[in-house]
C-alpha cells in the first residue's frame, strides 16, 4: 500500500479474530489492533482530528505551541502530528510512566513537563491547566473535553468496524478519556440498534491514595455515560495476566490495557450465549517491555508495578 | 448474605481505617444501610439524601458497575465482593 504521508496511515487498523480466548463457542471475539497506527496507538486518530479541526477553525496558527496532559500515548501522537505540521509540542505527563514513553516523546522532539506520579492523570490535567493559564498563547487540544476526540472515532473507528464485521453485537474498549467508547459507541448504535457498549475500567489501586476526597474525582466531559451498557473494573494483576495470554495464545503483542479489555469481553461472554464482540486494543506492547511483563512472574514484579500508571 | 466490602482511602476514614470488612444485605441498598448503622456517616460519603449515588463514586459488585445492573436494588449472593471506588481520569 502506498501513502503520500505518514499522517495518511492513521486508522484502517486490522480486525483479527481471537475466539480462542472466548469462554463460549457461540461468542466470537475480535481484536482491533490500534497498535498498528503510526506511533503505535489509537491516539493517532484523535491527535490528527483535534489538530486538523483547530487548523480549519483558525484556533491553531502556524508555529503555535501545543500543550497537552497525557499519560503518554496522546502526547506521542501529538508529537508526531506537531513535528510534521510545524508545531512545537509540550506534554504534561505523570513521572511514574514507563521509560519508553519518555524516549518516544523525545524521539519526536516533544518537551516533557512532569506531574506528580501519585496523582496519576488527574495530576497531569491539573498541572496542564495551570501551565495553560500562564501561557494563553499556547494551544491545548485537551482530549478530555475536545469533541473532536469522540468525533475521530465516530467518523473512523466505528465505520471500519461496521465494514469489517457487519454482524457486530458488542464493543469493548478501555475507559481513558471516554472518547473511544463515546464516539464509536454512538455510531455503532445509530447503525446497529441493539449493539451493546462495555467499558473496561482500570482499578485505580494505589493511585487513589493521593485523593483527599471523592469530590476530587473526575469524569471527562467527552465521556457520554448514556452510551455505555456496562462497566467492568479490571485490576493490574488480571490485566497483566490476560495481556500475556493474548501474546502466547493469539500472537497479539498488545499493551496492558489490551489485557483489561479482553478480560472485560470474557466476563461479558460468560453472560451471553452468542455474539460478535469487538475488543479495541489501544496500543502495542512495545512501550511496556521495561515492565518485564512477558518474561517475569507477576508475583515477582508486583512491587515494581504497583505504583506505576499502566494505562 | 455475608459479603466482603472493599473501600479506598477516602472512605476508609469512616470505617475505622479498614481496607476490607464483612457486612450483610440482600441488596446493595440494604448493604449500605447496614454499614451505615455500624459506621454512621458512611452513606453520606456515597450518596445524597435521596439515595442517588454521587457522580464520582462507582460501586462494583464483583467487577461490574451496579449503575448498569439494578443500582441499589442489585441483589447480592453469599461470598460476593463489593468494591467502592472513586472515578478518576483514565490514562490517555
Amino acid at each position: 500500500m502506498r501513502y503520500r504521508s505518514v499522517l495518511d496511515m492513521v486508522g484502517n487498523t486490522p480486525l483479527v479474530e481471537i475466539s480462542e480466548l472466548s469462554p463460549k463457542p457461540g461468542v466470537r471475539l475480535y481484536a482491533k489492533l490500534e497498535g498498528q497506527n503510526p506511533t503505535g496507538s489509537v491516539k493517532d486518530r484523535i491527535a490528527k482530528f483535534m489538530i486538523e479541526a483547530a487548523e480549519r477553525e483558525g484556533r491553531l496558527q502556524p508555529g503555535q505551541t501545543i500543550l497537552e496532559p497525557t499519560s503518554g500515548n496522546t502526547g506521542i501522537a501529538l508529537a508526531l502530528v506537531g513535528r510534521l505540521k510545524g508545531y512545537p509540542v509540550k506534554v504534561v505527563m505523570p513521572d511514574a510512566v514507563s521509560p519508553e514513553r519518555t524516549e518516544l516523546l523525545q524521539a519526536f522532539g516533544a518537551e516533557i513537563i512532569y506531574s506528580p506520579g501519585d496523582l496519576g492523570t488527574n495530576g497531569s490535567v491539573a498541572l496542564a491547566r495551570e501551565v495553560a493559564a500562564q501561557h494563553p498563547d499556547w494551544f491545548m487540544p485537551f482530549q478530555y473535553e475536545n469533541p473532536q476526540n469522540p468525533s475521530a472515532h465516530y467518523y473512523t473507528t466505528a465505520p471500519e468496524i461496521l465494514a469489517d464485521l457487519p454482524e457486530v453485537t458488542h464493543f469493548v474498549a478501555g475507559l481513558g478519556t471516554g472518547g473511544t467508547l463515546t464516539g464509536t459507541g454512538r455510531r455503532l448504535k445509530e447503525e446497529r440498534p441493539g449493539v451493546r457498549i462495555i467499558a473496561a475500567a482500570p482499578h485505580p489501586g494505589d493511585q487513589v491514595q493521593g485523593l483527599r476526597s471523592l469530590e476530587e474525582g473526575y469524569i471527562p466531559p467527552v465521556l457520554d455515560e448514556s452510551v455505555l451498557d456496562g462497566r467492568i473494573v479490571v485490576d493490574s494483576a488480571t490485566s497483566f495476566r490476560v495481556t500475556r495470554e493474548l501474546t502466547q495464545r493469539t500472537g497479539i503483542f498488545a499493551g496492558i490495557s489490551g489485557g483489561a479489555v479482553v478480560r472485560a469481553a470474557q466476563r461479558l461472554a460468560e453472560r451471553i450465549e452468542e455474539g460478535h464482540v469487538v475488543c479495541l486494543l489501544a496500543d502495542g506492547g512495545w512501550k511496556y517491555l521495561s515492565s518485564h511483563l512477558w518474561t517475569t512472574d507477576y508475583a515477582t514484579i508486583e512491587e515494581d508495578v504497583a505504583d506505576k500508571l499502566w494505562w | 448474605m455475608p459479603v466482603k466490602v472493599l473501600v479506598t482511602s477516602v472512605i476508609q476514614k469512616v470505617v475505622d481505617n479498614q481496607r476490607a470488612f464483612t457486612s450483610e444485605g440482600r441488596t446493595i441498598g440494604e448493604l449500605i444501610s447496614n454499614i451505615d448503622s455500624r459506621y454512621p456517616g458512611f452513606r453520606e460519603q456515597l450518596a445524597d439524601e435521596q439515595g442517588v449515588l454521587h457522580r464520582f463514586v462507582n460501586i462494583y459488585l464483583n467487577d461490574e458497575d451496579i449503575r448498569y445492573l439494578k443500582g441499589a436494588d442489585t441483589e447480592l449472593t453469599d461470598g460476593d465482593e463489593v468494591s467502592i471506588l472513586p472515578a478518576l481520569a483514565g490514562g490517555a
